[in-house]
């Protein structure tokens, strides 16, 4: 790892500042992408800002229809809580199954969301729920935020504070892991509110999407059988080692019909 | 001796209070002062060849002490890397040895391949120095597919072909005249998948040089300390032997990985005595990956012919074999005498012909990993048996009966050269069919089907040459070594007892179980004897551990000389007491002359202390001995897994195992069924997950963990493992071997289950997902 | 940069450069050489180690982050002559072999036991998901943490 200097700002604004100010910053979270870069010479940043301990990141609340999540919340914090648990027990459910335990330990929903890594979990979450990224300096609606394969909306020195979900009647995420990773090889995440149903998926593309005629099918009738002809969403594919364009989109399908076979038989 | 503590107890390994508590001595863990970094330089290309080096700028980073390239190795007269088994080819010729120099030269031959070796006060200063190389390759062509090997262009220079052997084994007429007189032939493509051995110690070396005396310390993450110091002096010629103590401390884990002399700790030793400093280096794991022997990486066709009854009739095997870009340090044998002669298996198959064409390609060197050519032997013989029993609508397990050598027709001499010693392969096939209860699967199945899902049974009746190996016969075959062991036995003054062994442990628990056999022999409690191993500085010769060979090879020596212990002993007590040594009697630790008894305690102090002492005897209470085997081990045993197939996914479960092996005597049972479930995890990881691939430009795509996909705690049930015994018949303690029987006979068991359940034999190793759905959906 | 953080109860202050690792300040700078390292995509899990309490990947985590916190490894949670009670599981299991992921084994093993969530065969093997051992196949690994857990709440009690 290439040396590079260290802060801790005690504040949000202070930490923007260090970042306008260095030469090729990086802001740092829980680290489980950036730090690996690092140790393997692939990434070089100048300066790293530390954020946590930031109050403007912190905090699980539950108000109304919103679920209000801190930015620097780690997955397994997520997972544990019960604001979540009773308001969006589909989102803890997907937070428990973030990498492995140790990972969940220090990875932020924030980090997470910020990197838009194709094959994380909670940006299939943040579209399924039609989430409002909050940021030091405005908000984001989810379908606006993620632009391709590790390219978001946000700024070069943009933060995101917190993340605001809407809290549907019923939601449930479906992943198929990467075997060897354990990242998503595809996750998909169906919330319905109130008959209008929302399909997040991660894995499938550059970034995560939403699909249009799932969503459609699923309004209409919330079972599984309404996906079997449902036009998949029309992105290209992402084909590796463990899965093939085809195999993905299949799973696209069925990881969905999945979920909505749980919420349909009212266990989520 | 104590039934706590003696032969077949399962005692607590002493080994683990270090290792629980975060004591144990893992090379890495050492430092010496003075100590520099290393950092290697690693080909980017599958194939290139070194136009320049250009390290000026690098030796420009603070701390950056030196760094040396091929030409600098080759310059000092450092000799290459050798292969230490001749295998011939069918024609009578030699194989065909690529130079394998420790830093490449001219050319670079896999990516991953060193070609220099940086060194610097800190890994920090090593590293960056490293990256400020400028290396100016010119790429070419690789080779990297094993079936089109042979064809292609030859990737060495000054070879013909890539081509190392055509070898054979067995009569191919014969097997031809019964392939073409059979009733039915079962005709099978098999791919055996390249594997990555992945320890989870990644390899390590710390060099160091006194110039004051000129000798070489080496510690090393190394399986077989001894074979490392003989081939870093008698080829490789760094220091004579006597000036060269190579130390093999707490190792994390080997898997055949840690048998071989590599480059790095060869050029890191010295290097050492260039720059004047110790130097240590440690892989990272992307290193593991990329220069760490592979295993495996077969392609066969195969033949079995069957008569009406059933009755096996002629098998022929042709395989192609990826031995890698270079002859690993027993890369030639393992595709060849470890693998042809095992594919008899368990049956009385008249007529076999096995015909390997051992191939060079850009990819990194191909050699032993856990189970080592009976991984392949098994997959070839348990699958096309399988498949003939589907062909022929028998009873997968009712064939293998019917073929199976019987207990009355042992010795048996196969036609693949071997002779069997001992075995009840029924009786572990009865037994594994209870286990598993074959009779109620059709239930299970059916229950599995009720759920959306698809449920298949597979077997595995394995055989495995172990105890390797007997010296004049591995030799007369190819051998450059010999394949006994060394044991010495210290009866120190006061009674206690030092173990010294060739063999070594590096998870498998000698300093225990080597502890229960020399206590149980000797009468001496369990806690007065330790064992010593893994330093050729303290232990006179060894040649190592792998091949399931501790026990039944260095075990023996131990017993042969305690032996001479007893021996001796009894002379000195009959000499105490003034009685004939032939009225001596040695039991439960004591010599026993009519109502006299002296203990071993009592006796060793005499031969310390000559004070009553036989005037034609030597002082003092040490023996070594040298047990060399007179055949091989023939663990066996049957395997039988049970499998679910997610449709709509294609994922497959292992949803149950059983494992019931013959390793003969068993001194530890513990320990025995660890290793057990160590090796069958491997083997499922071969079956379902562990792929190392190499795209057509020889990049390995899967070069880390992200990637290559090891089998971790969910991805494997509870396994059911039991034993049956029939002992070794030629050796002192009647055992044969645990070490490998797991990843040897599950994988065929597991393919053959997922096989079952899509009713289909076109799988090939790993049954990805993927892959399943595809076969599903008939894509 | 100065830290100063607890390790094993011990307080330190130390001066580190910014770029150190946690897994490297503990094995070069504190001598603390059960904490491995076995990979360099923080898949493997050797190197697992307490964070106030968590289990965390210490080739992930800089040192600059603990500063004033707890960290505990291997070597903090029993000795030879006193076993934690998942040392003792261990080893009264065979859960080990050539020892190198097992102090990580253990440590996230015991953070799975105290986090109190139901411990079955299943649960187990999942909560292991972050440590690779190529040894012992895990069957006795899940021995030992359900034989850990038991006598963990019985202590508890």
């Amino acid at each position: 790892m290439n040396p590079f200097n260290y802060h801790k700002p005690s504040s949000l604004a202070a930490a923007v500042a260090l970042h306008r100010d260095a030469e090729d910053p990086a802001y740092l979270s829980g680290g489980h992408t950036l730090l690996p870069t690092m140790t393997q010479r692939l990434a070089a940043p100048s300066d790293l800002i530390d954020l946590e301990g930031l109050t403007e990141l912190t905090g699980i609340a539950a108000q109304g229809s919103v679920l209000s999540i801190g930015a620097f919340t780690r997955h397994a914090e997520v997972a544990a809580s019960s604001e979540v648990r009773g308001a969006l027990p589909a989102l803890a459910d997907l937070a428990e199954g973030v990498g492995d335990a140790q990972v969940r330990n220090r990875g932020t929903m924030g980090g997470s969301l910020a990197n838009s890594d194709p094959a994380a979990d909670y940006p299939a979450a943040a579209l399924a729920l039609n989430a409002v990224i909050r940021t030091d300096r405005r908000e984001i609606a989810a379908d606006d935020y993620f632009r391709g394969l590790f390219e978001t909306a946000l700024a070069e020195d943009e933060v995101i504070t917190r993340i605001d979900f809407a809290v549907p009647s019923r939601a449930a995420y479906e992943k198929f892991p990467n075997p060897a990773s354990r990242y998503a090889t595809v996750g998909v995440m169906v919330a319905d509110f109130r008959g209008a149903v929302r399909v997040g998926i991660t894995g499938a593309g550059p970034c995560a999407c939403r699909a249009p005629a799932f969503e459609a099918a699923l309004s209409a009738r919330l079972a599984p059988a309404s996906l079997d002809d449902a036009e998949l969403p029309a992105i290209d594919f992402n084909s590796d080692l463990h899965a093939s364009a085809e195999y993905r989109a299949h799973l696209v399908r069925v990881m969905a019909q999945r979920a909505t076979a749980r919420i349909a038989a009212g266990t989520d | 001796m104590s039934a706590e503590t003696g032969i077949g107890a399962a005692v607590k390994r002493r080994e683990d209070l270090r290792f629980i508590t975060g004591q144990g001595n893992y090379t890495d863990d050492l430092n010496v002062p003075g100590q520099a970094y290393g950092v290697f330089l690693r080909s980017p290309y599958a194939r290139a060849r070194i136009n320049a080096v250009d390290a000026a700028d690098a030796l420009q980073v603070e701390g950056a002490l030196a760094v040396f390239t091929g030409q600098d190795t080759a310059a000092d007269g450092l000799g290459d890397l050798p292969c230490g088994w001749l295998v011939k080819s069918r024609d009578g010729s030699d194989m065909v040895s690529a130079p394998h120099p420790p830093l490449a030269v001219s050319q670079v031959n896999y990516v991953g391949e060193p070609y220099g070796l940086v060194v610097a006060e800190s890994l920090a200063a090593a590293r960056q120095a490293a990256e400020r190389v400028d290396a100016d390759f010119e790429e070419l062509t690789p080779v990297v597919a094993t079936a089109r090997a042979a064809q292609a262009s030859p990737i060495h220079q000054g070879l013909e072909d890539n081509l190392a052997y055509d070898w054979e084994l067995g009569d191919e007429a014969a097997t031809d005249a019964a392939l073409s007189a059979a009733v039915h032939v079962t005709r099978l493509d098999l791919t055996n998948n390249r594997l990555i051995p992945n320890a989870i110690e990644p390899r390590a070396a710390l060099a160091t040089f006194d110039p004051t005396n000129g000798e070489y310390q080496l510690r090393t993450t190394s399986q077989n300390p001894h074979l490392e110091r003989l081939v870093l002096s008698a080829f490789v010629q760094i220091a004579p032997e006597h000036k060269l103590r190579v130390v093999a401390p707490d190792v994390g884990g080997g898997f055949g990985s840690k048998i071989f002399v590599y480059a790095e700790e060869t050029v890191v030793t010295w290097a050492a005595a260039k720059v004047g400093r110790p130097i240590k280096w440690t892989a990272q794991r992307s290193e593991s990956f990329l220069a760490d022997a592979h295993g495996r990486d077969h392609v066969t066709h195969a033949e079995l012919g069957l008569d009406e009854a059933g009755r096996f009739t002629a098998l022929k095997v042709s395989t192609t074999a990826n031995l890698g870009a270079y002859l690993s340090t027993f890369g030639s044998s393992v595709p060849t005498y470890l693998y042809g002669t095992l594919l008899a298996g368990q049956y009385k198959t008249p007529n076999i012909h096995v015909r390997t064409h051992g191939v060079y390609t850009n990819t990194a060197p191909v050699d032993a990993y856990r189970g080592a050519g009976r991984p392949e032997a098994t997959f070839v013989v348990e699958r096309i048996i399988e498949a003939a029993a589907r062909e022929t609508g028998r009873d997968p397990a009712e064939l293998r009966r019917l073929n199976m050598i019987a207990p009355e027709d042992f010795p048996y001499q196969t036609p693949v050269a071997l002779v069997y010693d001992t075995g009840n392969y029924q009786a572990s096939l009865d037994k594994a069919l209870r286990l598993a209860d074959y009779a109620g699967f059709g239930q299970r199945r059916a229950a599995s089907q009720a759920a959306g899902k698809r449920r298949g049974i597979g077997f595995s009746c394995y055989i495995e040459a172990c105890g390797l190996a007997p010296s004049q016969l591995a030799i007369q075959l190819g051998a450059g070594v010999g394949l006994y062991e060394s044991g010495e036995i210290r009866v120190n003054p006061t009674g206690s007892v030092t173990v010294f062994t060739g063999s070594h442990s590096h998870g498998q628990g000698h300093e225990t179980t080597f502890a229960q056999v020399v206590s149980d022999k000797l009468g001496v409690p369990f806690d007065d004897v330790e064992v010593v191993h893994g330093d050729t500085g303290r232990v006179e010769f060894g040649l190592g551990t792998y091949g399931s060979r501790s026990l039944a090879v260095g075990g023996s020596a131990l017993i042969c000389a305690s032996d001479k212990i007893i021996a001796k002993g009894t002379r000195i007590a009959a000499h105490m007491m003034q009685a004939e040594p032939d009225s001596v009697a040695f039991e439960a630790g004591a010599f026993i002359s009519g109502n006299q008894r002296l203990t071993l305690q009592e006796v060793a102090f005499a031969a310390y202390v000559p004070a009553d002492y036989p005037p034609d005897l030597e002082p003092g209470l040490s023996e070594k001995a040298f047990y060399d085997p007179e055949n091989f081990t023939y663990p066996a045993g049957a395997h039988i897994a049970e499998v679910e197939v997610d449709e709509a996914t294609g994922v497959v479960q292992l949803a149950n195992f059983v494992a019931v092996d013959d390793f003969g005597h068993v001194i530890n049972p513990m320990i025995v069924d660890g290793q057990v479930h160590g090796g069958l995890a491997q083997g499922a990881g071969q079956a379902l997950l562990e792929h190392g691939i190499y795209d057509a430009d020889g990049q390995l795509t899967t070069g880390s963990y992200m990637d290559y996909c090891m089998p971790r705690a969910d991805d494997v049930p509870d396994f059911t493992v039991d034993t049956t015994v029939t002992p070794c018949t030629h050796n002192p303690l009647g055992v044969k071997g645990c070490g490998e029987a797991g990843a040897i006979g599950s994988p065929a068991a597991i393919i053959n289950a997922v096989t079952d359940a899509l009713g289909t034999e076109d799988i090939t190793m790993p049954a990805t997902p993927e892959q399943v759905w595809r076969k599903l959906r008939g894509l | 940069m100065n830290l100063s953080l607890t390790v094993n109860g011990v307080e330190h202050s130390l001066d580190v450069p910014a770029n150190t690792l946690l897994a490297d300040l503990l094995r070069s700078q504190l001598r603390l050489t059960g904490t491995h390292v076995g990979c360099d995509t923080s898949q493997c899990g050797a190197c697992t180690v307490h964070l106030d309490g968590r289990s965390v990947k210490a080739c992930t985590v800089l040192a600059a982050q603990t500063q004033g916190r707890a960290v505990t490894t291997i070597e903090g949670i029993g000795s030879p002559d006193d076993l934690h009670p998942m040392q003792a599981a261990f080893r009264d299991c065979h859960a080990l072999q050539c020892g190198f992921c097992t102090p990580a084994m253990i440590l996230r093993a015991i953070e799975l036991v105290e986090s109190g969530s139901a411990l079955d065969n299943r649960t187990v093997r999942e909560g292991l998901e972050g440590n690779i051992c190529r040894c012992t196949g895990y069957h006795n690994i899940v021995k030992a943490v359900l034989t850990a857990g038991e006598a963990m709440q019985e202590q508890a009690r």
